[in-house]
Parts: structure tokens; sequence; C-alpha cells
């Protein structure tokens, strides 16, 4: 059955998406310019798993926090249990306690708590106070700018990672507007990030290739300059394509984002809309582009 | 709810620790009636003193004046006592959960060694407000205590954890030999405040007398007590909006002894 929004043809095919955790960090700051700066380096060089060892994004800036601060969440994701912990104590160590006028709080109540203010507090080398306000235990921990303020445990909870979809354009002014339209759509969405730079991937990957050392190589069916040289999957007129790559907390979200993702995204000069996927056989989650798009 | 009304005055103390929730629920007025109590150096029942209307419900509200009246919601775990009026000694110690509502003044030793819950006292508590018996190693640990008016000798002393908040002046030696947790003093702090503390704060928003083994860190915005401040507030604690946002004078102490508790003094917004 053929769907189309807009004149855009959307394929009947699906986002392939795994199962991953993820945990959701508030930060918050004297004001929202220090609080997006420690947000921008938690999330920096977190585009993908296979070079960074976890994905994070900004969810949203938050006018209600904790210490009533202006505040940004950020959701981290990693592939297992043991690497969640690592990546936030390694990030939140370096990038939020470094950052001035900072505090850290967890962002999920979920029934998996990680000690990770309760690690880090021992960078107080015993200067360190905890306070339990509420029934949560936070740790103050003495820096030269004054106190930094981290909460000792962090939810964790499954989560989805690498929902997808492509944009498929006439050129790449085009493509580029309608993966910017997608953007700004989906970050309205909560619970889902896009991990890649500007929530756009140019290179998208698959997952082989021809060199021993080398895991994951170029999307080549969806590169336009190897038409002819390869099995291509573009359709004629067909000369540039962006991805859009979503984690989430749950499926639900990344439905959410992929549906108000691709409406934005269909607009002039876009000529059809996929998603990229393994044949359904690495991912246990499959975001079908009609079913999403047809549920609305 | 259970509406117990004081109708005989004791002349002599009357220890009342059966008026809690925890003991109350589910009873009729009647059982309610016959709960013992000990009256000076005899023995009595609850429909000795109060009539009892009511029956069965966790929350329980005591009219009359009960100054007289000690151990009310010693040891309670859940449900709300409304006590309209003042109410005596020991009201609320050892409690662990469930609030206690005060419309008139509380004696000495309310919420002594709490384990949790909240109590409101609308009017002025006596001495040992949130504090250790004589000879424990610990006071109060976890739980609220508000105190809109004045308290007075050794709030807090020897607390493990939890938050008082006394909203007027406090006596001599509050929060002496603290554990940890938090004291918050709107009105003026008294003399000697954190004798023998090892960790914990006491916050005060009036320049307080010190003793000499506190000493002077900083003047900084301590984030945590922004979130503190916030809970209170949610809690239905009055906070001015200048408190989040001031400076405060951090005094380490007592270098007596472990030296890493705190007396923060709000300097200005």
């Amino acid at each position: 059955m053929a769907l189309d929004i807009n004149g855009v043809e959307i394929e009947d095919t699906f986002a392939e998406a795994f199962k991953m955790w993820g945990a959701r960090v508030v930060i918050t700051a004297k004001n929202r310019k220090w609080a997006l700066e420690a947000a921008t380096q938690m999330t920096g060089f977190a585009t993908s798993v296979i070079g960074c060892k976890c994905e994070a994004g900004i969810e949203c800036e938050l006018d209600q926090t904790l210490d009533g601060r202006p505040g940004v969440s950020v959701l981290l994701f990693a592939p297992s249990k043991d690497d969640l912990p690592k990546r936030l104590m390694e990030r939140i160590g370096q990038t939020v306690m470094t950052c001035p006028t900072t505090a850290c709080f967890s962002g999920l109540a979920a029934p998996d708590m990680l000690s990770i203010g309760g690690q880090l507090r021992y960078f107080g080398d015993g200067y360190q106070f905890s306070k339990v306000i509420g029934n949560r235990r936070f740790w103050r921990i003495p820096v030269m700018e004054g106190e930094f303020l981290i909460e000792e445990k962090f939810g964790m909870q499954r989560s989805v990672g690498g929902g997808n979809f492509l944009i498929l354009g006439e050129n790449p002014d085009a493509t580029l507007e309608a993966a910017e339209r997608a953007v700004e759509a989906i970050k309205q969405v909560r619970e889902v990030v896009m991990p890649f730079p500007g929530g756009i991937v140019r290179s998208g990957s698959k997952t082989r290739s021809r060199y021993k050392f080398l895991i994951a190589s170029t999307n080549d069916a969806f590169c336009p300059t190897l038409g002819g040289m390869v099995e291509s999957a573009l359709p004629q007129g067909v000369n540039s394509v962006l991805e859009i790559v979503l984690d989430g907390l749950n499926v639900a979200a990344i439905e959410e984002a992929t549906r108000v993702g691709v409406r934005a995204a269909c607009i002039p000069g876009i000529r059809r809309i996929s998603a990229g996927n393994y044949g359904g056989r690495l991912g246990q989650f499959k975001i079908h582009l009609h079913k999403v798009l047809e549920a609305a | 709810m259970i509406t117990l009304k004081l109708i005989t005055q004791p002349v002599a103390p009357l220890e009342a620790d059966c008026i809690t929730p925890d003991h109350l629920l589910g009873k009729a007025a009647a059982e309610i009636a016959s709960l013992p109590v000990a009256y000076g150096n005899q023995r009595g029942s609850l429909g000795d003193f109060f009539s009892v209307t009511g029956d069965g419900a966790d929350e329980i509200l005591i009219e009359g004046d009960l100054s007289r009246v000690k151990h009310i919601g010693v040891g309670m775990t859940q449900g709300q006592i409304t006590v309209q009026g003042n109410v005596g000694m020991h009201l609320g110690a050892g409690m662990c959960g469930g609030q206690i509502i005060v419309h008139g003044n509380a004696d000495d030793w309310a919420g002594a060694e709490m384990r949790g819950g909240q109590i409101h006292i609308h009017g002025n508590a006596g001495h040992e407000l949130g504090g250790a018996y004589r000879g424990a190693r610990r006071g109060m640990n976890r739980g609220l205590i508000v105190v809109d008016g004045n308290a007075g000798n050794e709030v807090g002393s020897v607390m493990r954890r939890g938050v008082v908040v006394v909203g007027g002046d406090t006596g001599e030696f509050t929060g002496a030999f603290m554990i940890a947790g938090s004291i918050l003093v709107f009105g003026k702090l008294g003399e000697r405040a954190g004798a023998g503390m090892k960790r914990g704060s006491i916050i005060t928003w009036q320049q307080p007398k010190l003793l000499p083994t506190f000493r002077y860190a900083c003047t900084y915005h301590p984030t945590f007590l922004r979130l503190l401040l916030q809970d209170l507030l949610a809690a239905g604690v009055q906070i001015a909006g200048e408190w989040m946002e001031g400076r405060y004078r951090r005094y380490s102490g007592d270098l007596t002894a472990l030296g890493k508790g705190e007396i923060l003094a709000w300097e200005g917004p």
C-alpha cells in the first residue's frame, strides 16, 4: 500500500532499533548559559556507541528544577548495564563537576539505581558532606569555586537506541532543510534525543566492510555518488541523503519522534523517506514507518 | 477521624502513650476509652480523662489543654494527630512516620529521638526539641520538625539526620554534639550553638554569637541550601525568596570535635 505525505513517498520499510540502557541527568546552573554549557560538553562526542562508547543528547531545557535554577535534561545511553555507570562517572566527573556553578541530579526514578554521586564524592578527599533532603541523598563536594552538589544515586532503565529514518532529497540544500525541520519538530518530543551533530547524520553506516579491521562502513546503497557502481537503494533524482538517529527511553518515544520528524521532513525537494535496518536480524525493535504514520 | 476531648483536667502528669494512630486504628470508641494511661502514681483509662467519638480511623483530633498530658504520638508510624491546644512533654518522641500538628505550644522533648514523620508546632516548643535522651548516643534520626515560634535549649542535640526548623529564636546549645542533619533558625540563634558538633549544618538568618572553636571559612552561595529551602517550601514552611539567592558566611566547627560541621549565617541577598 502506497503512502505519501505532501507528495513525498514513505517507503514501506522499518527502522531497526536495539536494546540499550538509559539514564536521565538533570544539570542545573546559575543561568541557562552555564547549564547548557555543561550539558553540551557532557553530550559531546557521544554520537554512536561504535566509536564513543555511549550515545547522548540534550532532551530539553527545564524551568522547574530541584534547586529552582535553570536546568537542562540530558539523556545518556550505553549498550549494557555495566557500561552506563562508567560513562556517567566519566562524563559527569569531567564535564559537569568541572563546569562553573553546576549541580547534577537524577531525572529518573527507576528501580535500578546507580551510585554516581556516591562514587564521585571521593573527589572531595574526605571533606565531602552528605545531605539527605526529602528521601534523596546528595553529596556536597568542596571545589575551588565553592561546592559541587550531586545526587548520590541515578536511575537507569531499559531503553531503545538506533531508531532512525532517512531523508532522500533532490539536492543537498533541500535535504538539509528537511532534516533541520525534522530535528526542530523532534525536539518537542520528550524521552528521546538525537545524538548526532545537530541531530543529523550524513554518514550512515552498514554493519560490515571489506576490511577485517573495520566493523562498520559507509552505507553504499544510499550514497548518491556510487549510483551505477553498487546496488543503489536510491530512486532516480535523489542526490543527497541525510539520516535522523533516535535514542529513547522507550519505543513509544521513538515512534512519536519518528512520526513528527517524518511529517516535518516531507517538504518540496524531498523524494522519499526510508529507514535503516539489517533485514530484522539484529535489532530487537522494528519501527515500521507506515504503521507509525498511519497511527497518527 | 477519632476525636478525643479532654473532659477532666489532670492535676498530676498524665502519661498517655496509647494516643497514637497505631494504637487507635480499627478500634471502637469504647475500646479506645478503655486503653490504659498512667496518672501520677496511679493507673487509669483514657476514658477517665477524654470523651471519645468516632472510631477506626488513623486521624486523631485532640481538643483541650493537654499541657500535663505526656507521650502523645510516641513511636507512631502512620496517620495524623492534630492537637487543638497546648501539649505536654515527649510529644512524638521516637516517632517513625505520620504527622503531628499542634495548634498551640509543646513542652520539652517534642520529637526527641524521632526516626521519621513530621511534627509541626504552631506555637513555641520547650527544651530538647528533637533532642536525645540523657546518655543516648543519637538523637533525632530522620524526619522534619517545624516550630513557628521559639524553642528552648539543646534543640536537635546529638542529631544524626533530619531537619529541624525554628521560626523564632532558640535557646542555648542548639545542635550540641550534632552528628549530622540540619537545623534552621529563622530568629536569633542561641549562644554556644553547635558545641561539640561533628558534622551537620546549623543555618541562621541573624548574625550569631559563636563559640571560639568555630572558624570562618568563606562567604558563598550553598547550592544544597536552595534544595533544602525548596523542599521546606513544598512542605508549607514560609521561606523568603531572597534566602535562596543570598550569600552565607560559613563557619567550620566544632574544632574541639571532628570539625566537619558548619554554621551558615545569612549575610544578605
